[in-house]
């Protein structure tokens, strides 16, 4: 005889179990943690390393990256000043999920840490659906990218906490509606906090470098 | 490719809500998944043959019901599909908007005798 037997249970519920369990260790070590996605070539490795020559004088950075095959990002990061780096190869696997982070908090001394950037896997569509227990997501957009990915890519948007619109040094060379892009975003994430700046001139890093001192300061225990 | 882990987890969901009904056969699985959750149901449906194997749902029949992205307008209630607004609420013009549907992903309902 069939039955039918009612589950209504959410299917990312194992990862978001986990997330939560890495929440709790980064804040009982009084670390700030983000989560920083975007797609291949949005400059998000540079912007760390941009981002580690910044704070690394007055905070401790840790670094955990996701990479389908290499550790050259975290070997990156490290030479720009992250104190720790761990290099997580999700094996072909297109986003981090929360186990992944948890083993590599796991390699950290968490106890030495102020700060704790994971770069996602690059990639605009799957990171955004695991929480991996940072506290926030940032999406780091670029303007040779196009100014369509909000539209396209909407999921990304609604659930970042930050924007970063890096390579703003080349909004004269491009085709780059920044209006068309920022109604997108405005219409999918009203009011999110936004950094457009230049890696390559720095123009806009200060910007971004006080909202991460104001959050490791907020964080810390 | 993402889907590989979410099938896992529906394999896991499904098998134990089995268990614990004293299952000896799953026949169908209803998963409802949202249109702005980035899962396909063929990947799942791909993955799924192979990782249901030698389980007692192995022969279930997966159900797939999407659900289209919609929006609410945060200034006069309406509410309209995400795709074809462009950002801007047919009846108002309003940009302030929620997603109020498309991020569903969860095992419904199970099958079972």
């Amino acid at each position: 005889m069939v039955k039918q037997i009612q589950v209504v249970q959410n299917i990312l519920q194992s990862n978001e179990e986990i997330a939560a369990q890495n929440r709790r260790l980064i804040d009982e070590a009084g670390i700030f943690a983000l989560n920083m996605m975007s797609s291949p070539g949005s400059g998000k490795t540079t912007l760390i390393e941009v981002t580690a020559r910044r704070l690394a004088d007055r905070y401790r950075i840790a670094m955990v990256n996701g990479d389908i095959t290499t550790t050259l990002d975290a070997d990156r990061a490290q030479q720009a000043g992250a104190g720790q780096a761990v290099a997580i190869n999700t094996g072909g696997n297109c986003h981090l999920e929360a186990h992944m982070v948890r083993d590599a908090l796991n390699q950290l001394d968490l106890a030495a840490v102020d700060m704790l950037i994971v770069e996602n896997v690059g990639n605009l569509i799957c990171p955004h659906g695991f929480k991996l227990g940072v506290h926030k997501r940032v999406v780091v957009a670029s303007t040779p990218e196009g100014a369509d990915k909000p539209y396209k890519y909407p999921s990304m948007y609604t659930g970042a906490d930050v924007l970063v619109i890096n390579k703003m040094d080349l909004l004269p060379y491009l085709d780059f509606d920044l209006e068309h892009f920022t109604r997108g975003v405005e219409a999918l994430n009203p009011g999110l906090v936004t950094f457009p700046l230049s890696c390559t001139t720095g123009e806009g890093v200060d910007a971004w470098i006080a909202w991460l001192e104001a959050e490791i300061a907020a964080n810390r225990g | 490719m993402h889907e590989l882990a979410v099938t896992r987890s529906i394999l896991e969901i499904t098998l134990e809500h089995a268990e614990a009904a004293d299952a000896t056969v799953v026949t169908d699985i209803y998963l409802v998944i949202g249109d702005l959750s980035s899962f396909i149901d063929d990947s799942i449906q791909f993955y799924w043959s192979t990782l249901a194997e030698g389980t007692i749902a192995q022969e279930a029949t997966l159900h797939f019901k999407r659900v289209p992205a919609r929006m609410q307008c945060q200034r006069c209630g309406h509410a309209y599909p995400l795709v074809e607004a462009q950002g801007v609420c047919p009846n108002c013009d309003s940009r302030r908007a929620e997603i109020v549907a498309g991020k569903e992903f969860y095992v419904e309902a199970i099958d079972i005798e």
